[in-house]
This record gives structure tokens, sequence and C-alpha cells, in this order.
């Protein structure tokens, strides 16, 4: 079994116990989705940050699994294996 | 000697574009700033809870990345907390999800912990444990008029709730949809807009389908509302069942604003904007308005006040107090904030240059909770 490390921008961490890093273990492939169920299930606060009440990721997080934005793959469906790369980034908005 | 001794303090929260900023009084002349709290977050709604023996302030906060949620402060924003579990948030199988909370409404002072929301997409809440979580309103949400309600420039939203003192007689009003009332505590609802123009639309006097922008109730008068609409003040003088026009005597129908006294019947304030379509104060001359007679006349507020601003003022960007006289305050789009200790009659600005003023509360507080800082020498 190995581990699925996720990376987590600064203004998130507090809400992660102050981790920068969230590690999932896992024996194959995860998609995001449930990557992201497991690694928040103790922080709540955190989920809700990232994904509405839906489920749904919201609109101006940017998930990236090894540099291409989950978006642009198979969204929360996209499948991560052990050694991969996930960030999460929110991206340039507002004004 | 110190200061003077005082019966009453006054807190003032203002939730802007890009965080809250909370001002503190004890003249409702001078005012002691501290903020941003919650930088980079909008706060379009406030509400300061002084029942059951607390002073409980209750935001809705929205970050544009990271989503809406509600937080409190016990302590006049030293410290604030969120709920684990979120206060608002769709339950399964409704498909939806909140956008922004736009009203936090604590009940009557008979019906402490009880606390209503009002949020987009078109839906109201009630707590029952101070807001800290708050339930879906299934009849309304359940509406067969959902599908057809609107959006107004701003989204589509229940922005206003009025609850009568026995707690049976509910109305909300929504951007688009006009005012609905409930006669049995919030379990069925029936729109309530005869007498309400929509201008806008091929039936100008639809059964519901109104661009209300803000309504609330005589403070003596059961039965009793006004209304700012998208063009057109009203008043109801039987629960909505039929409304007329008040908008003799005012520059301008249009508006978002509607405040009554804590108090006393009749009294009402509204601050004007020339139209839709030029949505700054008549000749860019910022004024409150003032009833005492229900909306019979209207009286210019205007002392203190630039004359000059071309900025607006938005529905829940004004409040009153409870005090007596009533404080009356208001914010604009422009940052500044401006005070009045005498229900409108004197302005003083509490503030400049802040981000878009969207929503702003004003309460009586012990003196024991207001900074010694804040206490003029």
């Amino acid at each position: 079994m190995a581990d699925i490390s996720v990376v987590l921008p600064s203004v998130l961490q507090p809400l992660a116990g102050g981790q920068s890093i969230l590690t999932a273990p896992t024996d194959g492939a995860v998609t995001v989705g449930l990557l992201l169920d497991s690694l928040t299930a103790d922080y709540p606060v955190l989920a809700r940050r990232l994904r509405d009440e839906t489920g749904a990721l919201r609109r101006y997080v940017n998930i990236y699994v090894n540099g291409d934005e989950v978006r642009r793959l198979n969204g929360l469906e996209t499948e991560v294996a052990a050694g991969q790369e996930v960030v999460i980034i929110q991206s340039v908005a507002g004004g | 000697m110190g200061c003077m001794a005082t019966q009453e303090s006054y807190v003032l929260a203002i939730g802007t574009k890009k965080g809250l900023w909370l001002a503190t009084s004890q003249d409702r002349q001078e005012w002691s700033m501290s903020g941003p709290h919650f930088l980079m977050s909008e706060v379009p709604s406030i509400a300061i809870d002084t029942r059951d023996g607390r002073t409980r302030i209750m935001v809705g906060v929205r970050s544009e990345h990271w989503g809406p949620t509600v937080a409190h402060s016990d302590d006049l924003g030293a410290t604030w907390t969120e709920p684990e579990q979120g206060a608002i948030k769709f339950p399964e199988g409704t498909d939806a999800a909140v956008e922004r909370i736009w009203q936090i409404y604590p009940d009557a002072e008979s019906r402490p912990g009880v606390v209503w929301a009002g949020a987009e997409p078109i839906s109201v809440w009630k707590s029952t444990d101070g807001g800290e979580h708050f339930e879906l309103n299934r009849g309304l949400w359940n509406h067969p008029h959902r599908s057809e309600w609107g959006a107004g420039y701003g989204g589509a939203a229940a922005h206003s709730i009025v609850v009568n003192s026995s707690g049976d007689n509910v109305h909300v009003a929504m951007s688009t949809g006009g005012v609905y009332r409930s006669l049995d505590g919030g379990t069925s609802w029936e729109p309530r807009n005869k007498g309400i123009s929509a201008y806008f639309m091929p039936d100008p006097n639809p059964e519901f389908g109104q661009c209300v922008h803000k309504i609330a109730a005589d403070a003596a008068v059961e039965g009793r509302l006004y209304a700012q609409n998208h063009h057109g003040v009203y008043r109801t003088d039987d629960d909505g069942e039929n409304w007329e026009s008040i908008a003799d005597g005012l520059p301008a129908d249009f508006g978002f604003v509607m405040l009554t006294h804590p108090r006393r019947a009749g009294t009402a304030w509204v601050v004007p904007l020339k139209a839709d379509g030029e949505r700054i104060p008549p000749d860019g001359k910022l004024a409150a308005h003032r009833t005492d007679d229900a909306g019979k006349t209207w009286k210019r507020l205007d002392s203190g006040l630039p004359q000059g601003e071309y900025n607006a003022v938005l529905r829940d960007a004004a409040s009153v107090d409870s005090a007596e006289p009533a404080g009356v305050y208001f914010g604009t789009r422009g940052g500044s904030v401006y005070a009045s200790p005498d229900e409108g009659e004197h302005f003083t600005e509490v503030a400049s240059h802040l981000p878009d003023v969207l929503c702003v509360r004003a309460a009586v507080v012990s003196p024991a909770l207001v900074p010694a800082a804040s206490v003029p020498a």
C-alpha cells in the first residue's frame, strides 16, 4: 500500500490542523472525488471550502493531478494513482 | 474624572464586498472601528441578536473561492465560530447548493433562539438554536411557483423575512417573485402582491413576479407593512391583501431600502434613487426620507450627508437601532457609512472609502462589551 499526497494552499491549511500536505493510503487508483472524501472526513469545514453540498467542485477551486487541471481530465472522476501529485490551488478571480 | 457614565453603548456592523468592519460608540457620534474581519470575503447579511442575555453577531460570509457560510461571534468580533457541519446547506435530494445568504433575521423577543434566514437560490431557512443550524423551509422550496421565480440583477434570493408577534404570520419577499405570506408559521405560502405593479412584465399586475426590493413591518400596527419595489413604494394595512402606493411626496419611487421604527406606528425611512436606469441619488444629492404618518407625507433628511454622491444604497445597507430616539444608519456602494442619533435629522460620517457596503446592522449593547478604547475621554 502506498500514499497519495494532496498539497493544500496556505489559506486552507488552518482548516486541516495546520498541515500543508494531506496523505491517504491507497492500494490502487482512486478518483479525486473519493480521495477528497477520505482526506476531508475529519475536516468538514475544509470539505465545504472545496465542494458545495451537491458534491460539485467550487467554481474557482482548481485541482491539478500531475500538472493537469481535473476539469480538463475527467473532473472529480479523474483517477489518481499512488505516486502522482495532487495540488489544490485557488484560481485567480475577483477584483 | 473619567468619562461620563452611560447606560447604553452601540455597535454598528458593516458588511462590505471585502469583509466586515465593526464600529462601536457611546453616543452614536464618535465611533471606533475594528476590521476588516473576513478580509476578501463579502458579507451580504448580518444580524445582531441581543435576546437571551447575550449579544451574538451572525454574519453570512461568502468567498468567491471557498463559497458561503455563516459564522457567529458572542464577543463583538474578538472570536468567530463557524459550525463544523455548516449552518445552512441544502439537504440531500434537493440538488441545490447555497450561493449566498442574503438575510439573517432574529425572531421576536418571546422566541429566543429562533432565527430565520433568506438565501440564494430563493429559499427560506429557520434555526431554533440561535443561528448555528438552519432547516430548509420545505413549504416555500416546494412551492409550485418556484420554477417561475426569476433573478434580479443581484441574483435570485429571498431577501426579506417579517414575522408577526404571534409567529403564525410570516411574510417573505423575493426578487423576483414578490411577496409571499404564510398564515401557519411557514408551512404553506401564497403570493400577496395585489396593487404592486410589475411594469416590466407583459401583464403589469400579475399574481406574482414582482421585483420587491425590501419589506418591513410597522412597529405598532399589526397587519401593516411597507414595501420598496423596483419602482414603487407601497403600504398594506391588511396583511398584504391589498397594497397601495405611498410614493407621492418622494423625489423618486425607485430604491432598495425600507426601514421601520422599532416602536412608533407609521414611521418608516427610504433612501430614493432616481430610477432603474439611473441608480444614483436624485440630482446626485444623497438623502433619506422619513414618513411619520404611514406614507401620507415624507420629510427629506440630508443634514450631514454629501451633496454630490453618485453611489447607490443597497437593500440591506441600512438599519435602525432600538434606542430612543432611534438611530438610523446606512452605507453606500462607494464605501461611506452614515449614522444619525436622532431618527435621521442629523447624520455624521462613520467611515469612508470602505469597499462597497452590502449590509449594515446596528444595536444597543451593554457598555461592558464595548472596548474601553472606544470610550471618549
